[in-house]
């Protein structure tokens, strides 16, 4: 045994020592410039963009827990760029984008766009999907005088962390208040239960809204219970849930997540319809939920049931170029917020900071895939939710909640 | 009530699970005093092989019991191959080397294992979490009230095959002529060899079957929590750590009342209390033992010889 505590010690240090490498060279590169002559060494090492391309960044979760959301994002500003660059590129030049995996964690991706900006010299920025990590990014754009777009950040702190980040996608509040509206209009639920997510910026930003607007309308919120990303096992707190005996159990949380707690809800005997928000979009949820996400409802940002020519031609694009998957709202979100980008960088006089973030800030009535969008004073898009329904392994529309 | 009794079962649904894994470590380090942090990784594998071969055979196939029985061979034969090979190759050549030395190659294989994973190429699985096929159709076993509380077959079965194979451990180190060796070399393995016991070979044994155990305890997490993804060793494997030096690492009865003891107490934290307090408080508990009692609730604590 005592040889125990030495071994512990030394693997804590291992694992840190670990973390630490991998921060060093951002931290040098933001930080100290001349003093460590490897970092800038390494600097010099990434090669600069020419004159005739344009450089975009992207920072996106490829890998980990939330990767599908990375992936579709990458997927969407591919195809924009693809379509930009084929009607012959922005003032003469093509665009390329610089993409970074962040692991789904907020702390890489604050990595990624430093790199992206001292390394790559991008003159735009776009992602996250998940707003812990655009909030984290967002700070190291504004302080840069990089524009950032975010496709599908629905926090709203993300845009309010400085005038340079944009999004095109409505915000938490909103999110909130629609569930909060359909489950008291549509679906007549007086009692509820929420389940968040407390690891997440974006799960906590849509209870407190849907908390207050629900006791508004008239309803009961009969407990508030949490867990945090990455757990397997939601039957502790579902069975505290269960003993309030809700209608109905708010889970705003991400697929991943939700679908296993669906499966556990239904095996300790709730069988009350869950609902939730867009962290729910993704194929996986299905797979992961299988029959017992049946019957459940979320908010969304756009339905690829929309009969409108120019999503369906969004559609068709998409499956032609990625196996035929449709793409789903964080695809059509970030295919939105590239061909903002493009549309800026075309109006814009030059590439600079503040050239192009007063051209972004212009954006009104912009055709999207998912909705018109209009920019407000506060940087944020506003526009209509979808709510869709779960059932069979797909969803479906159900009805269209307007601001 | 009825909620205090749903919670004692989730709780030891997910305490005889950590129970499995936490044998793993306590065999490991019993014959080698080596802390074998890839044993979580190795688990992870497992489960990975036992996914790979559900979807072999097929939805039918896979929810009979002869297919259950060949998803759990493959997976525990899969990874005594799989904890042969790390030995072999990666603790082996170390064996004289100052402990620690194998400490940080068992870190690496850890990382390499649960990182390798989430690579989207060939056979590997990619990094967003999958469903874990239902191989055990799930029904209910016992209710009481209008679903007040709910025991499902499979936490019945689960319960069975992890104490069986506790059983079976147990036998195995204390009845048989290899469980003697193992204590032997546990003692002292230099001496061991001097007596005539194939040292070697005992130890690459006790690797196979810590490592067959973590698939077994592996196969059972995902038939509990259906959602399996690369990174679910390194969580799991850190918990059943905790859990086998609460019960004083090295002794086995100890590795499974620790376990029992961590999944309780977790349970009941986050049911009465909040998830947050999940870790601090497993954590807390895993502190408060080594200080009351530094060799684990089981554990003797060794006079050092000078």
């Amino acid at each position: 045994m005592r040889r125990l505590a030495p071994m512990l010690l030394a693997a804590l240090a291992v694992l840190a020592a670990a973390c630490e490498k991998k921060t060093q060279p951002t931290g040098e590169a933001g930080g100290q410039p001349a003093a460590q002559a490897p970092a800038t060494a390494q600097g010099g090492g990434t090669p600069p963009a020419g004159d005739d391309v344009i450089v975009l960044g992207e920072v996106g979760a490829l890998t980990g827990g939330q990767a599908t959301f990375g992936i579709s994002s990458r997927n969407g500003i591919a195809l924009a760029l693809k379509e930009a660059n084929a009607a012959g590129g922005v003032k003469g030049k093509k665009l390329v984008v610089r993409v970074y995996d962040d692991q789904s964690k907020p702390e890489e991706a604050a990595q990624a766009v430093t790199r992206l900006i001292t390394q790559d010299k991008v003159v735009l920025i776009l992602g996250e999907v998940a707003s812990s990590s655009s909030l984290a990014m967002a700070e190291k754009a504004q302080a840069a005088g990089v524009p950032m777009i975010t496709p599908s950040s629905t926090n709203p702190s993300v845009t309010e962390k400085g005038d340079n980040i944009f999004r095109v996608c409505f915000i938490d509040p909103f999110q909130g208040f629609v569930m909060a509206k359909f489950a008291r209009e549509n679906l007549k639920l007086n009692k509820v239960a929420v389940l968040q997510d407390n690891k997440s910026a974006y799960s906590i930003g849509l209870t407190e809204v849907f908390r207050q607007k629900f006791a508004e309308m008239g309803g009961k919120i009969t407990v508030t219970e949490s867990y945090s990303q990455g757990d397997t096992d939601y039957r502790a707190q579902l069975t505290a849930i269960k003993k309030t005996q809700p209608e109905g159990i708010y889970v705003p949380g991400y697929y991943s997540e939700v679908g296993v707690i669906a499966r556990q809800a239904r095996e300790l005997g709730l069988k009350v319809p869950l609902m939730g928000g867009d962290g729910w979009d993704s194929e996986k949820l299905f797979e992961l939920g299988g029959s017992a996400i049946d019957g459940s409802y979320f908010s969304n940002h756009y339905s690829p049931d929309n009969p409108d020519a120019r999503v369906k031609k969004f559609i068709a694009d998409y499956k032609a170029d990625y196996n035929g998957a449709v793409p789903d709202a964080l695809a059509a979100l970030a295919y939105d917020a590239a061909r903002v980008a493009i549309e800026a960088l075309k109006n814009a006089p030059d590439t600079s900071g503040p050239a192009l973030r007063a051209a972004i800030a212009k954006t009104k009535d912009f055709p999207g895939v998912a909705g018109n969008i209009t920019l407000d004073e506060k940087r944020n898009a506003v526009k209509s939710a979808v709510v869709l329904k779960v059932a069979d392994g797909k969803s479906t529309y159900v009805t269209t909640i307007s601001p | 009530m009825s909620q205090l009794l749903q919670h004692l079962i989730n709780g030891l649904a997910a305490g005889t699970i950590y129970a499995l894994v936490a044998l793993g470590y306590t065999m490991v380090y019993g014959v080698l005093k080596l802390i074998n942090f890839a044993h979580g990784d190795v688990m992870m594998v497992g489960v990975y092989m036992g996914y790979a071969t559900a979807f072999a055979l097929g939805r039918q196939a896979q929810r009979s019991l002869w297919g259950v029985v060949v998803i759990f061979a493959v997976a525990m034969v899969g990874c005594a191959l799989l904890g042969f090979l790390i030995e072999r190759f990666a603790y082996r050549p170390l064996r004289e080397k100052p402990r620690l030395t194998a400490l940080i190659t068992a870190i690496g294989i850890s990382f390499a294992l649960s990182y390798g994973f989430q690579l989207d190429i060939g056979f590997l699985p990619g990094a967003s979490p999958r469903a874990f096929p239902e191989v055990i159709v799930p029904s209910e076993w016992f209710i009481i009230g209008d679903r007040d509380v709910v025991v499902w077959n499979w936490q019945v079965i689960s319960f069975l095959i992890a104490v069986g194979l506790m059983a079976a451990l147990q036998f195995l180190v204390y009845r048989t002529r290899f469980g003697k060796a193992m204590r032997a070399v546990s003692f002292d393995h230099r001496t061991a060899a001097l007596m005539g016991i194939p040292t070697d070979r005992i130890i690459a044994l006790t690797f196979m079957l810590s490592s067959a155990l973590a698939a077994g305890a592996g196969l059972l997490y995902a038939i509990k929590d259906t959602s399996v993804s690369p990174l679910m060793g390194l969580y799991v494997g850190l918990k059943a750590f905790v859990a086998a030096v609460i019960g004083g690492i090295g002794n086995v009865p100890g590795a499974v009342v620790g376990a029992l003891l961590l999944g309780l107490v977790e349970e009941f934290v986050v049911g009465y209390a909040a998830s947050t307090w999940r870790d601090a408080v497993a954590f807390g508990f895993l502190i408060l033992v080594l200080l009351v009692k530094p060799g684990g609730l089981f554990g003797r604590v060794a006079a050092e010889k000078v």
